[in-house]
């Protein structure tokens, strides 16, 4: 039995049939194609299909897509400006070399987002603490954490001024 | 632009906007029209004989399209899969592997059967309907009891014993130990690990029947390869077989080797006609992808008291698991054993052994760590043994700059190298001294602090054919490029070489934008389709990409710009030797003003009234066969500090101080050093594959196998030195590896002189809280009084966790330091028992 969901994705809204056991994170990738949601695990160990549910991070393969229903998502496409200037935790990432392979980065900077929300100005001891749910296998983290201090500086200033600061390569 | 302003600038890379944006290509983002799913019937026991498989009920199932076993791929896929020859005179046994098990499955994941539905639950869920019927046979998990006579063998008609390869390199050191005043010994374990990229295998195989073609969008390090392989064994042309792989999610080698699904994906494509796609769960990836190290050695180091190292002699025992991983044999570590040390003589033994676990194969370092590890683990034993200092005993011993080309006691000859300058620069930045000092001062405190050097070099680079050939049945391990000017002077690169995190795409064209003097944004690089550029490449592992690949897209550029000056030649009516190539122009020399940039050339290239004989266009293919290996090297130095109470490490302190010959890209080499860094630390202390002793994998998800979070890591600190390799025009060695190679040592040296108070000699990986809280006891037992007070009184009395029982791990944060589980270092649960923490702070998580 198929289920109707209808929800906002990336500020535009979408109705779909669904199985009720499509998991959110294949609804994304097959369904809406949004593939830079990525998935590197089966029990919710690695962080990589980290995505905003109405603001909060959570893990798109520990949820159903009928449990997005009525919900607002915000998936790694959605974090840069419609003129594609990038998000400045994005911009922090590519900046302080913080990804290899890429492959865990739009869950982390998911996660980092969801972070400075609540916490515009952590600690390295809080950004670790705050990535916790999110795996890397290239990095050693070291360029991670450094990324979303810049990111959180960058933001910090963005907030006292009214456009974003563009930094270039 | 000025020549070289590009080598050796520290750019921001090109790959990161697309990854960033979330607009990467890894293999599970490909779809084509009409794509049915693939799931794979694995076998649950590490050995038994299939006695019949009963498809009826999947078939029935809803979306299923068909299940198809070993008889049915027979059409298709033709032959056994590939094995490095390697020890050939002396291999004693290599049992061909197929892509499917046809009667009898030697390790538990072994593919048995496929299932192909229309979506990817479909064929999960008929895969579980598939009716197998087995007959179990005894499992061989442990090594040293397989080689014993009468042991279970891992293959039907496998020889007594179980050895795969019994190969001796150096047979004689007796010389070294007869002369020597003290001998020690020890043997040393390598954990089995999981190599475990981010990013799991995945296939996409598409066959058209009518132009008779085969594609593949899949997961891997060198496409080339699995092009070549595959296509063999499906009897396909490579022009007409094409591999994509554009987007990796991390391989470490792991993606090298050819696997079943590269042979089942297309195999089905081309029976059912349609598109088949295969993703790899994360159970898939730790139970099938090939495991690195499970090796055990037996050492023995002579010396003199004082200080002098003269003699290593060493046998190797390497778990291959139940078939000889392609290349395996790679991981049999003599040639890195000597290090960098001047020893009078060095032998070794490697002995190849075939257990019912999956085959293990490179991971990320592949016999390297494991040498580094061994040595630098002995020389602390004889520092320790004749009590002298471990950074003067290294520097004694160490081969000195003046003596390079250096040939060690195996004939492989070190190219360059400054290794006191490394070890002298890693101590000042640790303040060696000082933490000296402090390390007396917290002992007479109670607190075991400790201090580890890992001074360690690197075979890298290959080829050079010469040497790889014999090894691996004529694979040369040359290198590929294929440099293209377009008349307006834009430029693309193809080669052969595969970027899967180590940003080639930046640094390639940094090589070519200096040599041909263009501008660094009108350099595109091309990578992972066989379809484009070169027609062979042997892809990117073995830290290789640079010394071998990018000497080829050198020399591509240099053919290149060698044509475009015959041409500006022409154009400007001189002399070749009279034209003067300089910051991207030519001109005759003496007059530098008139003068005609790259672009303007390549678009005369392709344009009329070119001179007799001169060939159209602006383009350059080369290969590239290095006359050597390359050896890089470093100094690490790691402060920690060991809880006696609980056994967890708390990490102090991490200098990394290495060698590359020269960079092209810094940002780049460090990233490389801090995750490389990451994974040997991560071996050291968390890591471990984990079978129960009837086979089934244990770590088989991610909540048991424990990669470490961002909690678990340290801060680095690194700084480099440069002596350029003279074996190429770059001056250039490989880092990909290094931090690997060197980290364990590190920690684990840091480790045990933390705990010699306790009279602790050596510590095996992972250092887990368990282990080590274990070993500190079971000292103590031996030890009596003195070590009870060492090990803070009353306060172990109630370390002691529930006795009796295997899972005797103690709970830091639990014992009287009420609350600081949370703390950085002070929480880390041990492998196997609860895994890092990786807390879901995230809402809407579990
Ligand atoms: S895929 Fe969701 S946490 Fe790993
Ligand atoms: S960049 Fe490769 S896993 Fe994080």
């Amino acid at each position: 039995m198929k289920h109707k969901v209808s929800l906002t994705i990336n500020g535009k809204g979408r109705e779909d049939e669904v199985e009720a056991r499509l998991l959110l994170v294949h609804y994304l990738r097959d369904v809406a194609g949004l593939t830079g949601t990525h998935i590197g695990c089966d029990t919710s160990q690695c962080g990589a299909c980290t995505i905003l549910l109405d603001g909060k991070a959570v893990k798109s393969c520990t949820l159903f897509a009928v449990q997005g229903d009525g919900h607002d998502v915000k998936t790694i496409e959605g974090m840069a400006a419609s003129d594609g200037t990038l998000h400045p935790i994005q911009q922090a990432f590519w900046d302080e070399h913080g990804l290899q392979c890429g492959y865990c980065t739009p869950g982390f900077i998911m996660a980092a987002a969801y972070l400075l929300d609540r916490n515009p100005d952590p600690s390295d001891e809080e950004i670790r603490k705050g990535l916790e749910g999110n795996l890397c296998r290239c990095t050693g983290y070291v360029n991670i954490v450094k990324a979303v201090q810049s990111a959180a500086q960058t933001m910090g200033r963005d907030q006292a001024r009214p456009q974003p600061a563009a930094t270039g390569e | 632009m000025a020549l070289t302003t590009m080598i050796g600038a520290r750019i921001h890379r090109r790959e990161d906007p697309r990854l960033v944006s979330g607009r990467g290509r890894y293999a599970d983002d490909f779809i084509r029209p009409q794509t049915a799913f693939m799931a794979v019937v694995r076998s649950p026991f590490a050995h038994a004989r299939i006695t019949s498989i009963d498809a009826a009920a999947a078939k029935a199932a809803p979306g299923v399209v068909a299940v198809y076993t070993a008889a049915d791929f027979e059409a298709v896929v033709a032959g056994a899969m590939p094995v490095a020859p390697a020890f050939v005179a002396e291999k004693k046994q290599a049992p061909d592997r197929y892509p499917i098990a046809k009667s009898e499955a030697c390790y538990q994941g072994e593919p048995v059967a496929v299932v192909i539905a229309e979506t990817r639950y479909q064929a999960a869920d008929a895969a579980a309907l598939v009716d197998v019927e087995w007959e179990p046979l005894p499992a061989v998990m442990d090594m040293e009891k397989a080689m014993e006579p009468g042991s279970p063998a891992a293959h039907e008609g496998a020889a007594e014993g179980n050895v795969a390869w019994d190969l001796t390199y150096n047979a004689d050191a007796e010389a070294a130990f007869a002369e020597a005043e003290v001998v020690v010994k020890q043997r040393i374990l390598q954990q089995r690990l999981a190599p475990t990229p981010m990013e799991g295998r995945g296939v996409l195989a598409e066959w058209h029947a009518t132009d008779r073609t085969m594609t593949m969008w899949m997961s891997s390090q060198n496409p080339h390869f699995i092009r070549l392989f595959v296509g063999g064994a499906m009897s396909i042309p490579e022009s007409r077989f094409r591999v994509i792989s554009p987007d990796v999610g991390g391989g470490f080698g792991s993606k090298i080797s050819p696997y079943p699904e590269d042979y089942l994906v297309p195999g089905a494509s081309k029976l059912l006609g349609r598109p088949i796609k295969w993703s790899e769960t994360r159970t898939e990836n730790l139970q099938n992808a090939t495991h690195g190290r499970g090796q055990i050695f037996d050492v023995e180091l002579a010396g003199n008291r004082d200080g002098t190292m003269l003699g290593l002699k060493l046998t190797q025992y390497l778990d291959c698991g139940a078939y000889v991983g392609t290349f395996s044999a790679f991981q049999a570590c003599a040639c890195l054993l000597p290090g960098p040390y001047n020893w009078k003589q060095v032998a070794s033994r490697t002995v190849g052994v075939l257990t019912n676990k999956v085959p293990t194969d490179p991971y990320r370092g592949a016999g390297r760590p494991e040498a580094t590890h061994l040595v630098e683990r002995m020389v602390d034993l004889f520092t320790q043994e004749i009590g002298a200092d471990p950074a003067e005993v290294r520097n004694k011993n160490f081969i000195q700059p003046d003596q390079f080309p250096f040939t060690n006691p195996f004939g492989l000859i070190y190219d360059s190298g400054n290794y006191p300058g490394t070890l002298a620069r890693a101590l000042e930045m640790a303040g060696y001294a000082d933490v000296r000092r402090e390390q007396e001062a917290a002992r007479a405190r109670g607190r075991y602090l400790g201090i580890g050097i890992s001074t360690w070099i690197e075979i890298c680079g290959f080829g050079p054919s010469a040497a790889t050939a014999p090894a691996t049945g004529g694979l040369a391990l040359t290198e590929s490029a294929h440099v293209r000017v377009f008349p307006t002077g834009s430029v693309n690169v193809y080669v052969g070489t595969h970027s899967h995190g180590q940003g080639h795409d930046t640094t390639f064209p940094q090589i070519v934008a200096d040599t041909l003097g263009v501008p660094y944004d009108m350099v595109d690089l091309h990578h992972g389709d066989t379809a484009e550029g070169p027609a062979f490449g042997y892809g990117t592992y073995g830290s290789r990409s640079l010394a071998v690949g990018g000497l080829a897209v050198l020399k591509a550029s240099q053919r290149v710009r060698d044509k475009a000056k015959k041409l500006a030649a022409h154009l400007f009516e001189a002399a070749e030797e009279d034209v003067v190539f300089d910051q991207g122009h030519f001109y005759v020399k003496g007059s530098p003003e008139n003068r005609k940039a790259m672009a303007e050339i390549a678009f005369a290239s392709y344009g009329a009234n070119l001179p007799e004989g001169h060939e159209l266009g602006l383009e350059a293919v080369a290969y590239f066969d290095p006359p050597n290996f390359v050896w890089p090297f470093g100094a690490h130095v790691c402060v920690v500090e060991v809880d006696p109470e609980t056994g967890s490490v708390d990490m102090l302190k991490y200098v990394a101080v290495d060698d590359c010959g020269n960079v092209i890209n810094p940002m780049i080499v460090e990233g490389q050093l801090h995750g490389g860094i990451a994974q040997g630390i991560a071996q050291a202390l968390f890591e471990e594959v984990v079978y129960d002793d009837d086979g089934t994998l244990k770590t088989g998800t991610l909540l048991d196998y424990a990669m470490p979070t961002a909690n678990e890591m340290p801060p680095l600190s690194l700084d480099s030195t440069v002596t350029p390799s003279p074996s190429n025009e770059l001056g250039v060695k490989g880092i990909g590896e290094a931090g690997t190679i060197a980290a364990s040592a590190a920690v684990i040296n840091a480790i045990t002189d933390a705990l010699s108070p306790l009279g602790i000699k050596h510590i095996d990986m992972p250092a887990s809280p368990d282990r080590l809280w274990k070993q500190m006891h079971e000292e103590r037992a031996y030890s009596a009084q003195g070590a009870t007070a060492d090990l803070g009184g009353g306060g172990s009395e109630q370390a002691q966790p529930q006795a009796g029982g295997t899972a005797t791990t103690p709970v830091p944060g639990g014992l009287g330091e009420g609350g600081t589980q949370e703390g950085t270092g002070g929480g880390t649960p041990p492998p196997g028992q609860a895994g890092p923490q990786q807390g879901n702070n995230q809402e809407g998580s579990r």
